[in-house]
């Protein structure tokens, strides 16, 4: 087992079932060593669920999976020994401080006391905790409890770090933070699995992306190759009055292509990839006096990415997900 | 919506970046923990909980003061002809309940980890499996012991006298933790079994109170009907209380002793293994 694998994880047929909802129906995943890999998906996708039997927290019930070489359920102490989890729930101690969060973790990692202090001040300093350092975690801001959460993965960095929605919650100043922190762990060498509900996120840090709906991955790629089987991107218009609407769908249907009508009433898009084409369009609205709040021409969102994919928006399974959950 | 274009730009200064990148690079990874040192670390956690929640102690030691002034007072009189006679005899009983009834906090306790995002973290490192919980529930002692030296010192206020001396009172105290060590893992198995924590709470409690009540603590079993009598009789508790009263009050009997840490190594035993189980499982 000391073989050095080129795949941080290789996983195959991957299946988790709770009662009658099959949270992860059949998934394959292979992540090469030294990148950042994406997993893409809406509320109840399975992503979590994914996370946690690679991180040996469930046992799958059928399929396998590899971490390193090591399979996850019959050498899951030698995959413990080389993964850290930035759990979806802040995987940090609310009743501690951030301080005795990191000398804990130190200290289970294997660190004497004078070590385990030493490295907690060390990363409360690099993470800019140094100032909260000796308050409770449940004070935190969510922005600080994220960089807490992550501090606490590397206390050891790990060859593997799990990152499930690093960025949901947070404004953009602490999501760069945290974008930064995940560039510069797989330029020392981490491998990172980012789950994420976010295109833009998986596109600025992933390298592979996997697109998981309904417990199964559906497309997989490159950002690039992902984007370009959705369409390059498209442009969001806002409108100051809700009743043009029906104007403005019309004159960007006749400029640019088929227009979706937003669920935010003055809100509707069309895919576009060129700048000077949306200018024009944007132009066009004025000359036919529509007042445009603002616009912005951007990538395609999970939820077209999804529309593209599927041929129904992400929404429908967050819904169903959210009933199963309250049944259950 | 993601739909603005955002490039990701360093929010942070270049020194800033240098220290992340060399506090990246330092986390080199020391050899495993012990067993033991997971278990001591687990068990720090616990005591700084009790130390950032201070109130936590209180409800572990108001109950026993009020319990021990209650009985002495106002059944002292009535079963025993007078208080004083009754604090010399219900004192030990009631070190025995009262720092029994702080196990069920183990359970409580546990339940409301597991709905906390950070077991995820303790599950995933590589650690001696049990350590997390024999940690927590070693550092439960805490409490357990704080409610039984309230009594303790309640009682010698109020005019207990130990025959045993402070080595019989000492000893008695820790015959009592190890059984409280032992009893704490049947709560930390409901703890993981039950729904919530006021279910753990309930349900703990609930099993409790017959086996404090149908006991030795408050009446000698002589007194009672047969067939409370003989259930009386083979109530581990009773045992506890026996040995503790013999420790106290100095004429301890080894196999009294002996009966009670036998029990205690079998729900050990039995509960350690079970809660494991079940730790391992959640999810
Ligand atoms: N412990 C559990 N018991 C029962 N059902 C569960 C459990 N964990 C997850 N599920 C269900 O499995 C499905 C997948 O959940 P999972 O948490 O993996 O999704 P996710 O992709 O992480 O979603 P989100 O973006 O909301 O975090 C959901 O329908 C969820 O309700
Ligand atoms: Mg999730």
């Amino acid at each position: 087992m000391t073989a050095e694998s080129p795949l941080a994880i290789e996983a195959s047929g991957l299946v988790k079932t709770f009662g009658e909802t099959r949270a992860v129906d059949g998934v394959d995943l292979a992540v090469p060593t030294g990148s950042v890999y994406g997993v893409l998906g809406p509320n109840g996708a399975g992503k979590t669920t994914t996370i946690r039997m690679l991180a040996t927290l469930l046992r799958p019930d059928a399929g396998s999976a590899r971490v390193f070489g090591h399979d996850i359920v019959r050498e899951a102490d030698a995959v413990r020994g080389s993964v850290s989890l930035t759990g979806q729930l802040a995987s940090v101690d609310e009743e501690l401080t951030g301080r005795e969060n990191l000398i804990l973790l130190g200290r289970l990692l294997g660190h004497g006391i004078p070590a385990a202090r030493e490295r907690a001040d060390e990363l409360l300093d690099a993470f800019g905790l140094e100032a909260s350092a000796g308050k409770l975690v449940k004070n935190y801001s969510g922005g600080m409890r994220r960089r807490l959460d992550i501090a606490a993965s590397i206390v050891v960095t790990p060859r593997l770090l799990f990152l499930d929605e690093p960025t949901t919650g947070l404004d953009p100043r602490s999501r760069n933070q945290v974008w930064e922190i995940v560039r510069l762990m797989v330029s020392a060498g981490t491998t990172i699995l980012l789950c994420t509900q976010y295109l833009e996120e998986a596109d600025q840090l992933a390298e592979g992306i996997a697109v998981i709906d309904r417990g199964r991955v559906i497309a997989e790629g490159t950002p690039a190759q992902l984007k370009a089987s959705v369409g390059a991107g498209s442009l969001h218009v806002r409108l100051l009055d809700p009743a043009q609407r029906p104007q403005a769908e019309r004159v960007l249907s006749a400029r640019i292509g088929t227009t979706h009508l937003e669920v935010d009433p003055a809100a509707l898009s069309t895919p576009c990839g060129d700048a000077d084409q949306a200018a024009e369009a944007i132009a066009e609205l004025g000359r036919n006096g529509i007042a445009v709040a603002g616009f912005s021409l951007g990538q395609p969102s999970l939820d077209e990415v999804f529309l593209a994919l599927t041929g129904r928006p992400a929404d429908e399974d967050a819904e169903t997900a959210t009933t199963e959950e309250r049944v259950a | 919506m993601s739909t603005t274009p955002t490039t990701g730009a360093a929010v942070s200064t270049a020194s800033e970046q240098e220290a992340l990148r060399k506090a990246i690079a330092s986390g080199t990874r020391p050899p495993r923990a012990s067993a033991f040192a997971a278990c001591r670390a687990f068990a720090w956690r616990g005591i700084l909980k009790i130390k950032h929640v201070p109130e936590q102690l209180m409800d572990a030691t108001i109950t026993p003061v009020l319990f021990t002034l209650m009985f002495t007072y106002m059944f002292g009189g009535a079963i025993a002809g007078s208080t004083k006679d009754y604090l010399q005899f219900i004192l030990p009983g009631i070190v025995v309940q009262s720092v029994l009834f702080t196990t069920v906090y183990s359970g409580v306790a546990l339940n409301t980890d597991m709905t906390r995002g950070v077991v995820d973290r303790f599950r995933s490192l590589p650690l001696w499996r049990p350590a997390p919980l024999v940690g927590a529930v070693a550092g439960d002692s805490i409490r357990a012991f704080s409610a039984g030296a309230v009594v303790v010192v309640l009682g010698l206020i109020l005019g207990f006298r130990p025959d045993g001396g402070v080595l019989g009172v000492l000893g008695a105290i820790l015959v009592v933790l190890v059984f409280a060590f032992a009893l704490a893992w049947v709560f930390t198995t409901l703890g993981l079994v039950m729904r919530s924590p006021s279910a753990v709470m309930n349900t703990g409690f609930m099993a409790l109170f017959p086996l404090i009540f149908l006991s030795n603590i408050f009446v000698a079993p002589e007194t009672l009907p047969a067939a409370l009598e003989a259930f009386v009789d083979v109530n581990p508790i009773t045992h506890l209380v026996t040995a503790t009263r013999g420790l106290m009050d100095g004429n301890a009997d080894g196999g009294d002793i002996a009966l009670v840490l036998g029990e205690a190594a079998l729900l050990t035993a039995i509960f350690i293994p079970l809660t494991s189980r079940y730790y391992r499982k959640a999810g």
